[in-house]
């Protein structure tokens, strides 16, 4: 790695740790309904949402009416976003005359952007108009993030409350995400984006000439798509002249900045972040990679404040720190690393000022290795999605980072309010085993872990590998989910993995060897991300609803400390060890064996 | 009665041999199926040697060997768990069988009533002979020397001393008699001299030996809250790991079409891995742990009524110890008469001698025996004087005479106080001074008073048991909290407690103010601990979440504890918590181990399973097993004999050690976590030396 590369990245993560206690506390602030600066221009609107909707904000729900609020909630926006898909076709702010969008790929994009996934397998700038864009997709980027907010601050009031049925308010947990968090952090980011290049408008395709005209070679295909063969044999060949091109245009930037921030990653444009016009310059990339996972990280400083132990937070920080800054350094030394065999046939892979060396197929010039590494870490590690590379073309082991990240179960950051839940989840696991080898009935935060949370806990920890394994073994061994792969043997078995690890974990990004619109992946992939998202809500949920009819236990000398350091590596251990245990066949029959077979 | 549990080694052989057998007889798939990890090695078994027998008809996935190799193993991995339980219950049953001797039909003398007074003599007793078996709750029975008590019961009238070796193992015979705490008596124990009337207080079938032989039998043994969410635990990773292995047939199939070399993975294979890699030693291990807690518990002379009060003893927050017994040495002794002024030292020497003539408590004795030491007063009969004598109650808390219009009394000053200020007098300003030193000395002040006349002090003087402070430390490094009850008042309580180094303490207490106390701590999310005999402390340990009785005490106290302790033992309760702790302990180190086991087990199968199709795969075969058939048995061997390898340490528990909750993480994160890790590697390489050189593979 270069000292510009480890300069950029160390000032990534210590920008993003520096800004975890000002949000953070700014958000315990929110969620406890205390003033802010904000306050005296939001909370008039609040007032009026709550009067509007009907909605009493002190009524406060137990976690079965907070999870059908939620549930309903959700079905609604899902609904909402496959109705205009289907009827973009007759909708204004449709500069471009697109047609319905499939029903397949409609009811895929929206469990997709429900669910907070942003799971994408239609091509943004050719499928959507710009008000499914704004009115369905951009909508959804909030209220998803909201919803993960919403369920987080449940679980957060279940261990502060005690002998209490009810947990909080949806509808104000919802509303306050959204209004005091998400839309004021996405209009600053939009307005730095916009500053950087970042397009917003509601222009038509614009179609300039290219400065420097080329041509393309394309096989001639019969009706039938085969390739037509000429008089020697050879496949025939044709010959096309470029010289123009057409530049999408839209109302990117808004979108952009919350797809960033709510850990939602549906890019606006197909290549998402590589794309010139939603990631312009390297200033923009900090940011968009910034945005990933501030809200992740800050929210655990939102935790610890919340539950009166700021030590409690930064504990569970510091777990997703280690593993990112670990994983990252796997995935930077891969990719500077490069390809053995590229070294082998005489390419000159180590970087230098001239040239960055290393891999950098499907890696944009103006980002380079460092931070395409660490976006791709930082994407998969928060349950976001979008890429500014394209991760088919890492090397084995940095494609393997991405991948694995997922497979923990977007626990490191993760998902806005889903990751912290997942990781307080796993935070029970491991506190049930610590809890037991130091000979008392385990505790966290001073509630008592018994069997109910243990039976919720074992359901979350389970659902994603069913999904993910589940529909995995599904896909190799049936036509469907064979024809849509881009390479064959132990990569495109990697690209199947892939692709059920983002959908089953509600991350989103693709590896970008598949093509999933079909009505296979379509169908399967949205299953799957409803599973990963509300079947793990709602056993945390009734963690919530649990804990908050218990009592507290005073801390003791006898009592398992989880704010110290040794607790941090059980934790780490605990999350590491189950992703690796379960996903390390899989691993060994996809990266694995393709990085061993390169190396040869 | 002379085979107590507390001599038997580990692997007594009469109980091994019980165990072997019991272990085919636990094959029982309805006896499996409570245990989800090892049903799950039971359905494992039974396919492989289905395997085995397709195998045998010249249809076999793999060579008939291999399968049989690992088809046996499995079977014997089920078999293992099976011994380590039956080998628990075989402890506790060798001790059942030795209670049930005692609990011989006895033909007890049946009295038609009870008699009415004390000058009942067993001579002019009509008694008709019962068998024990029919006697009920109410009726009333003779028992003289040399005969065996035919059923719990109280005492009506009579003094003996008890053989009740048959129940605690202790030889010395123990004193029993009508009225206070001492006056409740155990079915199948020896009156040794002088004789009892006895009201038997339970029907039959239901008397604490009965409870006691089932509950060591473990036939009432349920699954404690833990064990139950530590199952649910195992069983989430048991599904995990089934679906890690099932879904890699199809990753294979894929792999083996692709790569065009190779076979798809063999189901044996897959069940092997999947027993491998599921939770097995703790799974297998969980029943005998539970069992073996409660079988420590009675070998520390502690018979608990629930394996969940086994449990929550290790949670204990808070420890209430009575004071006397526990923390000084027996009682307080009188040390020294303090008139007031004004009064002559005989004229309080005298008084307080008569108003504990009749006092047979302790300190009464001692005030007596001072009183002749150091004033030359004779003992004299308070009944030749005409005198009656008031005896001490919790609500007065006060003691005394009455004789010739005098009422002389002595108890605590507050007591006093309030009596003396009820007949117009009031407490002395020098008594108030003395009352106020020696309590600060740690002493406890008597005052008496003759009618409204304040006379002056007894000075009584506690001894606290030496090294008590050592263990009340260690208490505290533990976690827990020791509260002090006594009657005392709070300045010479806290004398006490300082002297004793415990936390905190009740002073004055009162059987409400004890169960107020308990309460409180509950509320406040605490566990609480405490030891009792009394009938007045009934309520206090039913309230109480850990509540060891002492054998010595009544029926009620017994009935309400959720523990007995047979060598009323006060201090036990130290020993108890351990043990709950262990038993936890026990549980989470196995856990721990029995998951960080699973990366050698994989570094040893996925090479084996799949370097026939991606020969590169080689790379992670680490160990270099031999081949792919005995890196796969070294794996399910290792992880079989491992069950047998840690029974001891089941059964024996993880060792406590009062450290602090950090320290004790870290010490079993390193054993048994980073242990586990690294053991299975030099186990299975182990075993797939010995494979190669005896030709199995």
């Amino acid at each position: 790695m270069t000292v510009n590369g480890f300069l950029q990245v160390g000032m990534y993560v210590v920008v993003l740790l520096a800004l975890a206690k000002p949000l953070g506390g700014f958000m315990a602030r929110v969620y406890d309904g205390k003033s802010t600066w904000l306050s005296p221009v939001l909370r008039p609107l609040e007032r009026l949402i709550y009067r509007v909707c009907g909605v009493d904000p002190d009524e406060g729900m137990t976690w079965k009416t907070y999870a059908v609020s939620m549930l309903l909630f959700n079905f609604l926006g899902l609904l909402v976003v496959y109705g205009l898909q289907r009827l973009q076709g007759i909708l204004p702010l449709n500069p471009q005359g697109f047609a319905a969008v499939t029903p397949d790929s409609s009811f895929n994009t929206a469990a997709s952007f429900a669910t907070n996934t942003n799971w994408q397998g239609y091509v943004g700038e050719a499928t959507m108009s710009y008000a499914t864009q704004m009115l369905g997709l951009a909508v959804q980027n909030f209220v998803s993030a909201a919803t993960g907010m919403a369920v987080l601050v449940a679980l957060i009031r279940g261990f502060r409350e005690a002998g209490s049925r009810t947990v909080g308010n949806f509808w104000v947990t919802l509303t306050r995400s959204t209004l005091y968090i998400l839309l004021p952090l996405a209009i600053g980011l939009a307005l730095v984006q916009t500053s950087q290049g970042v397009v917003q408008n509601f222009s038509a395709y614009r179609t300039v000439p290219l400065l420097q005209a080329t041509s393309v070679t394309t096989p001639v295909k019969n009706a039938d798509g085969n390739p037509v063969l000429d008089e020697k044999g050879e496949p025939k060949t044709e010959t096309t002249a470029v010289t123009e091109q057409t530049l999408p245009m839209g109302p990117a930037s808004s979108q952009i900045a919350i797809k960033q921030l709510g850990t939602n990653g549906g890019g606006f444009f197909n290549v998402n972040s590589a794309h010139p016009y939603e990631n312009s310059t390297p200033l923009s990339n900090f940011f968009e990679v910034l945005a990933l996972l501030l809200i992740g990280a800050a929210l655990c400083y939102t935790f610890g404040q919340m539950v009166g132990d700021t030590r409690q937070g930064w504990a569970v920080l510091a777990a997703m720190t280690v593993i990112f800054v670990a994983m990252l350094a796997l995935c930077e030394w891969a990719e500077y690393r490069g390809n053995p065999r590229h070294a082998a046939a005489g390419a000159d892979i180590v970087a230098s000022d001239v040239h960055p060396g290393g891999n950098m197929e499907g890696k944009e010039v103006r980002f380079g290795i460092a931070n395409s590494a660490l976006w791709a870490t930082a994407t998969t590690a928060a349950s976001n999605g979008a890429v500014n590379a394209m991760h088919d073309s890492f090397t084995p082991l940095g494609g393997l980072v991405p991948l694995f990240m997922m497979q923990l179960g977007e626990v490191v950051y993760g998902g806005v309010g889903s990751g912290l839940y997942g990781m307080l989840v796993f935070a029970i696991i491991a506190v049930f085993v610590a809890g037991l080898m130091v000979g008392r009935t385990p505790e966290y935060l001073g509630k008592k872990i018994e069997a109910y949370e243990m039976k919720m806990a074992a359901i979350v920890i389970l659902i994603p590998p069913i999904v993910v394994l589940g529909f995995t073994a599904l896909a190799v061994v049936t036509d469907a989910g064979l024809a849509s792969r881009f390479n064959k043997g132990a990569h495109g078995f990697s690209e199947i993995l892939y692709a059920f690890s983002s959908m089953g974990n509600n991350n989103g990004s693709a590896f970008a060897g598949l093509s999933a619109n079909v009505p296979f992946y379509n169908a399967t992939g949205g299953l799957a991300m409803l599973m990963a998202r509300y079947w793990l809500a709602i056993p945390t949920l009734a963690i919530a609803g649990s804990l908050a009819q218990k009592k507290h236990v005073p801390a003791g000398a006898g009592t398992l400390p989880t704010h110290t350091p040794l607790f941090v590596c059980m934790l780490i251990g605990v999350v590491i060890i189950v992703g690796v245990l379960t996903f390390v066949p899989a691993l060994a029959l996809g990266p694995i064996v393709e990085h061993l077979m390169l190396s040869q | 009665m002379q085979t107590h549990t507390k001599a038997r080694p580990l692997f007594d052989s009469e109980i091994v041999r019980g165990a072997i057998v019991a272990s085919f007889a636990k094959l029982d798939p309805r006896h499996q199926v409570r245990n989800p990890v090892m049903f799950v090695v039971l359905l494992g078994s039974v396919l492989t040697t289905a395997l085995l027998f397709q195998a045998l008809g010249g249809h076999g996935e793999a060579p008939a060997w291999f399968i049989l190799t690992v088809s046996l193993w499995l079977w014997f991995t089920v078999l293992f768990a099976n011994f380590a339980e039956a080998m628990a219950e075989g402890r506790g049953k060798a001790q059942a069988d030795a209670l049930r001797k005692a609990r011989r039909d006895i033909i007890a003398r049946k009295l038609a009533k009870a008699p009415s007074n004390s000058s009942f003599t067993p001579a002019d007793a009509r008694t008709t002979p019962t068998t024990s078996a029919t006697l009920r709750k109410g009726d009333v029975v003779l028992v003289e020397a040399g005969e065996l008590v035919p059923s719990d019961g109280e005492i009506v009238v009579g003094v003996a001393s008890v053989d009740e070796s048959a129940i605690t193992g202790e030889s010395a015979p123990v004193i029993r008699e009508a009225g206070g705490d001492r006056s409740a008596v155990t079915g199948g124990t020896r009156v040794l001299s002088d004789w009892l009337v006895i009201r038997v207080t339970t029907d039959p079938g239901e008397t604490f030996l009965d409870r006691m032989i089932s509950m060591v039998e473990g036939a009432k043994r349920q699954k404690t809250p833990n064990e139950i969410a530590l199952t649910i635990l195992l069983a989430g990773f048991t599904i995990i790991f089934l679906l890690a292995t099932v879904t890699l047939l199809p990753f294979s199939i894929y792999a083996v079409n692709e790569v065009g070399q190779g076979a798809p993975v063999t189901m044996t294979v897959l069940t092997a891995l999947l027993v491998c890699l599921i939770p097995t030693t703790i799974g297998g291990l969980l029943s005998a742990i539970g069992i073996a807690g409660m079988d420590r518990m009675i070998q520390a002379n502690v018979i608990a009524i629930s394996g969940r009060a086994v449990e929550a003893a290790g949670d204990v927050d808070v420890l209430l110890l009575d004071k006397t017994g526990t923390i000084t040495l027996g009682n307080r002794q009188a040390t020294a008469f303090i008139p007031t002024d004004g009064v002559g030292m005989d004229r309080l020497a005298d008084a307080a001698q008569l108003a504990s003539l009749a006092d047979e408590t302790p300190e009464g004795r001692s005030v007596v025996v001072l009183a002749k030491e150091q004033y030359g007063l004779r003992e004299r009969d308070i009944h030749a004087l005409g005198a009656k004598f008031v005896p001490f109650s919790a609500q007065t808390r006060m003691s005394g005479v009455d004789f010739d219009g005098r009422h002389i009394r002595k108890g605590s000053a507050d007591a006093i106080e309030e009596y003396v200020q009820a007949s117009g007098g009031q407490l002395p300003v020098p008594v108030r001074g003395h009352v106020e030193r020696i309590a600060r000395e740690g002493g406890t002040p008597l005052v008496v008073a003759d009618g409204p006349q304040v006379l002056g002090v007894i000075q009584l003087k506690d001894i606290v048991k030496t090294r008590i402070k050592d263990r009340f430390a260690e208490l505290r490094r533990m976690g827990i909290k020791t509260v002090m009850i006594t009657g005392d008042n709070p300045l010479t309580a806290a004398t006490i407690a300082a002297e004793a180094g415990v936390d905190d303490f009740l002073a004055q207490a009162t059987p409400e103010k004890k169960l107020e106390l308990i309460r409180e701590y509950q509320r406040g999310g605490r566990l609480v601990a405490m030891t009792g005999d009394g009938t007045n402390d009934a309520p206090a340990l039913a309230q109480a979440d850990v509540a060891v009785a002492m054998n010595t005490g009544t029926q009620a106290a017994k009935e309400a504890g959720n523990m007995v302790d047979l060598d009323s033992n006060p201090t036990k309760l130290i020993e108890i918590v351990e043990i709950g702790k262990q038993l936890l302990m026990t549980r989470g180190a196995l856990t721990t181990f029995s998951i960080a086991n699973d990366v050698a087990k994989y570094f040893a199968i996925i090479p084996a399973a799949f370097a026939g199709t991606y020969p590169v795969l080689n790379a992670l075969n680490v160990m270099h097993l031999a081949t792919p058939e005995s890196a796969i048995l070294s794996a399910v061997i290792f992880n079989a004999l491992i069950i047998i390898g840690l029974i001891p340490l089941a059964l024996r528990g993880v060792r406590y050690r009062a450290v602090g909750a950090s320290v004790l993480l870290r010490d079993n994160l390193l054993v048994y976590g980073l242990g586990g890790i690294v053991a299975p590697f030099i186990g299975i390489k182990a075993i797939d030396m010995v494979l190669v050189l005896s030709g199995l593979a």
